[in-house]
Formats: structure tokens, sequence, C-alpha cells
């Protein structure tokens, strides 16, 4: 795949990138929640399945010249019947892989999601994977399927960046986000915007040069 | 696995562009969607492929060889299954900036836009003009030609349908537009240039046909505020594909509650009476798991013809050739994409050839390959490869070809108010997706019983987290 590097920018001694991030893992493990905290710091128990997490972006300064953007893809509860686009994947450079630690099998789903990350998106993507509902089991530990040291362990094998979170209480959260970004090339981020026409691309906008159907022809 | 929802208010059949086109539109209104397609990828018929795939699809190898190896890594190739490019002011893209589905997409203009003119050993290529300083210079027409040309275009931009002064003594609702081109002495040469190259008429009917002038200066207009827009050709292209479109507006669907299934049959339609109410659908599932059998009901169905082939008609058979290059097209400037008319005039056809040429410039193959599809419609029932020779012959060298027979082109028979199922058509032979928005339109009237109204579709909606 051709790929779209980071879009970024260097003035003076700061540095800003931009990267595109991607959620992925079972239904009902908590995607949308952990994006909602960290771009909102919000949290709603009763959220129904994904409808119109459509682009969500959120900045962190990982030091004082250092900022990154995150462009934050939803699946749009796409995954549901294995029906996420290759557009989806299309020049992710960095993956969350959601599994909820209170239930078993979300992990082995987790691990699906993993091979078919490795399989659709660049080599060089960042994944971080994200046993969410931690609040659950601090409240009630037996509630635990997913033991830390196992999913810990898959992750280290598969080369994954690892945290339990809870959207809910936001404990790891940010610094789940956090490490991806220390993880990301940000010295690759060239000075382009990949919205703005880089490469010889085209912006479609509503009012560009006022030529709307019906005006003079000017050829 | 979750359940599927009792009833829809719509089951949209086939993820081509006008499916999904209509899919997203709806969700975004508030209907309850479900989207399904037989196949376990997007776009069907307006699907772009790997190579690999390609050579599949055509089965044009020696089985136990793997050709495709040759061409670099397999996923490195998009190519398109219609040929077909976005006019820059055309419907699609006011649709696509409409409904922000540009946010999931990238477009990149198409370097030039050619005309053939005479045939055989004696054809020459040359660029249809983009402004007045290239329509000077152009190898077109002569001097004298030019300034007709000029005052002709001139007064295309001043026309105004109802101020009849502006009709330059013409009646134009009735007249034909050879009435207005002997109104401007214009030559035959030209004629042809601006009818198949500006308008973008594939025959000459139009020429002699009572009342075409409004919708021939439409054409002409949409066509040079295209060309405006971004200069160079009136065609945008997304990186990575026409396949890139119906996934884009798939997501739209879905980000408004539109719920995805591929890779699922449908097993029966369900009627009360003439009506379609609901469908038996089975999921297969890639994963070696159990296939999902489901029933569900709807309101009404949308589909693209291939799921109702006896509630469609063929209307015509259209050839098409896709090629693999590893050169830009002779007079072309090098050019690393373009569109190239050969009017039928200048071949002796009635319906004119069209090639289309993209490149890794738009991410659809490795660095250093072009692929071009050479389209035109059926004239005869055999020597389909004949008719598309004159395209061949301006493509040089062509390192792969895949032909197959031709293709049907169907239309729905009937409206869908009968039956409460609504059948787009196929996409044709033309160079952009003008008739396909049309189509969007047309469906969506006679399913919603109104317009279409897709500016400032998404104002007043409730997203979350929306910037």
């Amino acid at each position: 795949m051709a790929a779209r590097g980071p879009a970024g920018s260097r003035v003076g001694n700061s540095r800003f990138a931009q990267f595109k991030l991607v959620l992925l893992g079972e239904s009902a493990v908590g995607k949308s929640s952990i994006v909602l905290r960290f771009v909102k710091d919000q949290f709603d128990s009763y959220r129904e399945s994904t409808i119109g997490a459509a682009f969500l972006t959120q900045t962190i300064s990982l030091d004082e010249n250092t900022t990154v953007k995150f462009e934050i893809w939803d699946t749009a509860g796409q995954e549901r019947y294995k029906s996420l686009a290759p557009m989806y994947y299309r020049n992710a450079n960095c993956a969350v892989v959601v599994y909820d630690i209170t239930q078993a099998s979300s992990l082995d789903k987790a691990k699906q999601w993993v091979k078919e990350l490795q399989r659709q998106a660049n080599e060089n993507i960042i994944i971080a994977l994200a046993g969410n509902k931690l609040d659950l089991v601090t409240e009630q530990p037996d509630k635990r399927a997913i033991q830390t040291a196992d999913a810990e362990a898959y992750a280290r094998e598969a080369g994954l960046l690892f945290f339990e979170t809870s959207a809910k209480t936001a404990e790891n959260v940010r610094e789940l986000f956090t490490s991806i970004a220390k993880k990301l090339p940000l010295d690759q981020a060239g000075p382009r915007n990949p919205r703005s026409g880089g490469r010889g691309g085209v912006e479609l906008r509503p009012d560009t040069q006022g030529t709307q159907a019906g005006g003079p022809c000017s050829c | 696995m979750d359940d599927i929802a009792p009833e829809y208010d719509v089951i949209v059949l086939g993820t081509g562009l006008t499916e999904c086109v209509l899919s997203g539109v709806l969700s975004v209104k508030g209907k309850k969607v479900l989207h399904i397609d037989r196949n376990d990828h997007y776009g069907g018929e307006a699907a772009s492929v790997n190579i690999e795939t390609l050579f599949k699809k055509y089965g044009n190898y020696t089985k136990g060889e793997e050709p495709w190896k040759k061409y670099g890594r397999v996923n490195d190739w998009n190519i398109d299954l219609v040929p077909k490019l976005l006019m820059s002011c055309g419907e699609l893209t006011n649709i696509l900036v409409s409904t922000d589905v540009t946010r999931y997409l990238e477009f990149k203009q198409v370097a030039g836009s050619y005309v053939q003119q005479g045939s055989g050993a004696k054809a020459t290529v040359a660029k249809v003009p983009s402004d007045a300083g290239e329509a000077l210079r152009s190898s077109l027409m002569g001097i004298f030609e030019k300034r007709r040309m000029k005052s002709f275009i001139e007064w295309v931009g001043t026309f105004d349908a109802t101020d009849a002064a502006s009709h330059k003594g013409l009646n134009i609702n009735t007249c034909t537009m050879k009435d207005v081109y002997d109104k401007f002495g214009l030559e035959a040469g030209t004629r042809d240039f601006i009818g198949h190259a500006m308008a973008l008429y594939q025959t000459d009917s139009y020429i002699n046909e009572k009342g075409t002038g409004p919708e021939t200066i439409e054409r002409i207009r949409l066509y040079g505020n295209s060309v405006s827009r971004y200069g160079k050709s009136p065609y945008i292209y997304p990186l990575y594909g026409l396949g890139e479109l119906p996934q884009g507006f798939a997501r739209l669907s879905a980000i408004y509650g539109g719920t995805y299934m591929l890779n699922t049959n449908i097993d029966e339609v369900l009627y009360e009476g003439d009506k379609a109410v609901g469908i038996k659908a089975t999921m297969q599932d890639r994963g070696g798991e159990e296939p999902m059998k489901f029933t569900t009901k709807c309101k009404k169905i949308l589909a693209d013809p291939s799921y109702f082939p006896s509630k469609a008609q063929v209307t015509g058979q259209l050839l098409k050739a896709i090629c693999i290059l590893n050169h830009p097209l002779a007079g072309t400037d090098n050019s690393d994409s373009c569109q190239l008319i050969i009017p039928q005039s200048q071949v002796g056809r009635k319906n004119d050839i069209y090639i289309a040429v993209v490149s890794s410039a738009h991410n659809v193959c490795p660095k250093g390959y072009y692929i071009a599809i050479v389209s035109t419609i059926a004239e005869t029932s055999a020597n389909h490869h004949l008719e598309l020779a004159p395209g061949f012959e301006r493509l040089g060298r062509i390192e792969e070809k895949f032909m197959g027979p031709s293709i049907p082109l169907y239309e729905p028979l009937e409206s869908g108010v009968n039956d409460n199922i609504f059948i787009s058509k196929s996409y044709d032979a033309t160079s952009h997706f003008e008739t396909t928005t049309d189509d969007v339109k047309d469906i969506y009237r006679r399913a919603e019983g109104h317009d279409l109204v897709v500016e400032g579709l998404r104002e007043g909606t409730n997203l979350v987290g929306e910037e």
C-alpha cells in the first residue's frame, strides 16, 4: 500500500504532527466510550451502540515543543457484522484494539482484530491493546475474566502497547493515548496537511472560486 | 452476535455507489436502514479490485500460474471496474461536499482531456482547450473558426432559458442543435468537438432532435465550470480508486445508524399481496462460524438490478477492456491521467469510444504503471475486440488486457410504487457520474415521494462528538 505518512509541520523548535488512529474490538467493549473520555472527558453508562461518533480529533502535548493531533476513526458499528471497509484501515498510523476484561471471549476477538490490522493496515502501524472496564473489577474483583498477566504476555509477544483502562473512571485513558503518541514517528512528519491539497490534490469545498452551476461558462 | 432488528424502514441490496449514496442520505434523514451485499466487499459493479482479483475475475491466465506476481504487491493495485471520472462541478461533487463524505477521501485532478481527430495512421490527438489561451493555440480549429467558436461559447455563457432576448432569435425550445450550430456557422469538426468532447454526447442523435438546445447548453456549461474550477481538465478522481466512493457513503450511513452486512445472501423476498414487506437472508461467516439466518421486515427495498433480474430490462451492451500499460498515452504530454475521446464520426461508428487513464499518481497502481480502460456501446453482437480496436491503437504497447463479454446495461421495468421495490440502473457508458446522481434522485423521488435536496442535508442533525 502506498502509505500516506503523518502530516505535520515544524516551526522553530516546536513540532506538530497529525496521525490517523482507528479503533477496533468486539461490539460493546467500550471503544466509543474510551474515545469519548479521551476527547470530551465524558462518560455515559447507557450509551447505545455507536451512532454518530463520526470523526473526532484530540490534541495532546508531549512536551512544551511537541504537539500530536489524533484524527480518530470510530467503527460506526461496521465491525458488528465484519463489514469494515478497506478505507477504514487505509493510512492508519495507529490503532487501539479494545477488549473487555470481564468477558473472556473478547480478548480472542481482539487478537483477531490485531491479525486483521497486520493484514490490512500499514506495516509500521502502532497498535495498543486496551483491556477496558477496569472499574468493574475494582468494585467486584471476581468479575475479572482475563488476568492482566495473560493479556500483557500476549501484548509483549505481539509487540503491542498494553493498558488496562476504565472509560468510566478515566483510569489510564490519557496514558494510553500518550504512550501511543510517544511511539509515533514524529520526525517523519512533513510540512503538509493531508486535507489541503498536498501532492497535487484538490480540496472540495462548497464555494471554491464561486463556480456553481448556472454561472457563466469561462472556457 | 447482535440480533437483527425485527423491522427496518428501508433495506438496501447491493453496495454500488447509487445504493450507498441513497443509504447514506436516508440514514442522515433518520431512516432505519439495513444495507446488505452478497459479496464480501463493498462496491458491487462500482468496486475497485486488486490485480490478483482482476486476473481471477477474467480468468485470462493458465491455471497454476500466478501472473499477478510480476506486478508487485497485489494490494498496491486498485483497479476500477467502471470507467468513470467525477466532473469537478458535477452533482456527485455537490453531494460529497454536502454530506461531508469528503472527510474520508482525497481527490486529485485528472491531468487532461483529449480528443482524437482522423483515424488509422492519420489520427492525431489534441487537447480539449481548458481556457481561452489554449483555445487560441489549439490545433483543433483554424483562425476564423476560432472566432466563431469564441462567439458561440460566449453565447452559451450568457444564455438564459427564461430570457428570449438571449436566444439569438432562435426558438430554443423547438429548434435543433443543428439550427444553433448553423446560426454560428460552425464547421462539422467543431460541432463534433463541441457535442462529443464538451457536451459529452456519445452519439449524434442530439443534433437533429428538436428542443435539445437548453440541455446541450447546460452540458457545455457543466464542462466549462468544471474545467475552470481547478484548471487542466473537468475531472477529478479519488485517490485509491472509485471504489472509495461507495465505502465513504456507506460509512456516512453507518455513522447515522445504518447497519451493514456483507457476504449475505437474500434467500427470499417476503410479500403481502403485491408489496414487498421483508426478507429472509443468510450471512456467511468468513471466520468459519455457522452461517446466520434471519428474517426481518421492511417498508421498502432499494436494490441494484442484479438482485431482481426479472424486474429489469436490458437497454444496451457496454464493451470494456481494462488495460495495464507501463507508459502514458502518446500525444497526451506524458499526462499521469487523462480522458481521451474518439468521436464516432472519426472512426465510422455510431457511438464514441472513451479511454480513461489513471496511474500511480492516484495510488491505484505501483509507480511506472498506468491503467487505461477503453469502452464504448456495442454496435455488433460479435467482433467486440474489433469495435474497441481504435481505442487500443491509441494505447501503444499493452502489458495486460482484461476484456470479458459485453456487459448488459439494465434499467427497472417499473417505478417500484406497486411492489415497494425500487431498482437502480446499471452504470452507463458516460464518462462521469451525472447519470448516476440523476438515478439517485429519481429513485429517491419514487421511494420517498418528494425531491432529494442535498444542500444542508446534515445541518440540524445531532451527532455525538462532532467537531
